[in-house]
């Protein structure tokens, strides 16, 4: 049903403890192939058309208009409490508009026949927190989504949860606990148990923030080599502007609710916008300042 | 009209918090059809509740027993009339102490831990990556933590009431103000307890194991606001559950008597 009729030895024990384990899903008994879980994915496109979103009096979003293409690596960056997590949970509907729409390869996420983990697309989220599950594994975060959805058998699961801890640069930790890790490794299971779903859209929600500059530099290398690998759409929110900068195509700047710029890295740090001016001047002070 | 407000908002909070946990506790019934593919979680859910709660949970039953021992027992002595300890002794345990005193200390320990877990959850983030990961919150945490306390709550209550008659017992034959013999303590409590008596009270451990995994998930699940955040939710979560099981308390006895 689920799976081809490759049967695979092993040990009976272990097959019937992952029997137990999985509740007896039809997925987990043999064979190697992943139902859904197709290899490389297709970037999406997002459009947002007049987003609004308020919390009582405080209107937080307003009338955000974005378009991100296929593909694409996209910043969006501002100080802090302007909306842009909250941007980012509209996204991958975390939260509901107020008003507007968020349209991903031209289906209204609002509609209830897309949902996520369908055939047309999925999306994942890096929490700024990374938000791993402490009562699990390294390889057991990694595999979470893949085993609850059960599409896959354990054998390709346990290769899979391999492969994704490669490409962020943790192979072989799959037994460390949570508790274990430093921030930078963190957020990279956290990157490896996103990229698990294969997705077409990966956000990153401040993904350098209470990480020194070494490791986000690190990290910022990881998203990059990414890149290359898998095909994918990216969004990046951060006010870490010299990590937006160098990783992304284009770049939004966001203040007070608002989209105020928008532009390729190179347009926005030549952009004339005071406030775009003041916040590159402030971030970049220190280093400006050794120049002189 | 000022003084209206206060009331008016506190009235809409709690019919707020009434009508969210009645949406809880649907959703949690709509996944026990889930139990099966969960029951590696719920087995240890069940062995936290069961197991780590076991020890204190019998200690407490046996001073609970021995000090209904000597107090009435004592008192029954100035009569003369101390047979009837393990009457007293037995139905008190088996239709109230046990299971409302393994329960309040079930809420103390367990069910404020539940609230602090899933409210940690809440808080940094997890349980928004659960969404993303497309894992309902409520099946995949509150669920079987319903369903481990439904069966491990009962499951202590048995043997607390056990210990409380054995304590009980202990002291009545011990004491030399009443001085009954065990043989005589255990016959005279047989005779007073009815089967009925005790599938009752374990009928409500097993409410109140439900009021407890309910109320800790349901105050995790609104736990906001940081570390601090997460402290509050224990509390809250020790409070109305207590409060929670005492309501229950009476009107179980109030409909089943
Ligand atoms: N669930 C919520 N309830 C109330 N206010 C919220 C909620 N989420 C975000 N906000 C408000 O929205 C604003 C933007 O928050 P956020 O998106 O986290 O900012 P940023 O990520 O840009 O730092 C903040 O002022 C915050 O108070
Ligand atoms: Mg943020």
């Amino acid at each position: 049903m689920f799976s081809d009729d490759k049967s695979n030895g092993g040990n009976f024990l272990g097959n019937f403890w992952a029997k137990v384990a999985h509740g007896f899903s039809p997925a987990i008994i043999e064979g190697e192939t992943c139902q859904i879980y197709h290899e490389g994915s297709n970037g999406v496109s997002i459009e947002i058309e007049k987003l609004n979103k308020s919390f009582g009096d405080h209107h937080v979003l307003k009338d955000i208009d974005l378009s991100i293409k296929p593909g694409e690596t996209f910043s969006i960056i501002g100080p802090s409490g302007t909306g842009k997590s909250l941007l980012l949970k509209h996204i991958v509907k975390l939260i509901e508009a107020d008003s507007g729409r968020i349209i991903i390869n031209g289906h209204d996420i609002e509609d209830p026949e897309v949902r996520n983990g369908s055939s047309d697309f999925r999306y994942s989220m890096v929490f700024q927190s990374s938000a791993l599950f402490n009562s699990l594994t390294v390889g057991e975060n990694v595999g979470l989504w893949l085993r609850e959805k059960r599409i896959c058998p354990e054998v390709r699961i346990r290769r899979i949860i391999q492969e994704k801890l490669r490409l962020v640069g943790l192979e072989g930790k799959e037994e460390l606990r949570t508790s274990e890790l430093s921030g930078g490794m963190k957020k990279r299971v956290a990157i490896a148990r996103s990229l698990a779903m294969n997705p077409d859209l990966i956000l990153y929600d401040e993904p350098t923030a209470e990480l020194d500059p070494v490791t986000s530099d690190e990290l910022a290398r990881v998203i990059m080599s990414l890149k290359d690998k898998v095909k994918l759409t990216t969004i990046i929110v951060s006010h870490d502007l010299n990590f937006a900068l160098y990783l992304s195509n284009r770049v939004a700047m966001m203040h007070d609710g608002e989209i105020i710029a928008l532009g390729t890295p190179e347009e926005i740090k030549k952009s004339q916008n005071p406030i775009v001016r003041n916040f590159i001047y402030t971030t970049t002070k220190g280093i400006q300042g050794e120049g002189d | 009209m000022q003084i209206l407000k206060p009331i008016g908002n506190s009235v809409l909070y709690v019919g707020q918090t009434v009508g969210e946990m009645i949406a809880l506790l649907c959703e949690m019934l709509y996944f026990f059809k889930e139990a099966p593919r969960n029951l590696t979680s719920i087995f240890r859910q069940m062995s936290i509740v069961g197991i780590e709660t076991l020890p204190i949970a019998m200690l407490v039953a046996l001073f609970v027993g021995m000090v209904l021992s000597v107090q009435t027992g004592s008192e029954l002595a100035l009569y003369g009339t101390q047979e009837a300890i393990g009457a007293i002794v037995g139905l008190s345990m088996v239709k109230e102490l046990g299971p409302v005193m393994t329960s309040l200390l079930v809420a103390g320990r367990v069910g404020s831990s539940m609230a602090a877990e899933i409210g940690a959850m809440q808080v940094y983030e997890e349980i928004d990556a659960l969404k993303t990961l497309e894992i309902n919150p409520v099946r995949y945490l509150a669920m079987p933590r319903l369903i481990a306390c439904l069966f491990a709550v009962p499951a202590l209550v048995a043997f607390a009431m056990v210990v409380g008659i054995i304590g009980g017992g202990i002291v009545a034959e011990v004491n030399p103000k009443i001085d009954v013999p065990f043989n005589v303590y255990y016959e005279n409590m047989t005779r007073a307890i009815n089967y009925k008596d005790i599938v009752k009270g374990l009928f409500k451990a097993m409410v109140f194991g439900g009021i407890i995994a309910h109320v800790g998930c349901y105050v995790g699940f609104k736990a906001s606001g940081g570390a601090r955040g997460i402290g509050e939710s224990t509390t809250r979560s020790v409070v109305l559950s207590f409060l929670l099981i005492m309501i229950a308390n009476y009107l179980l006895t109030r409909f089943m008597i």
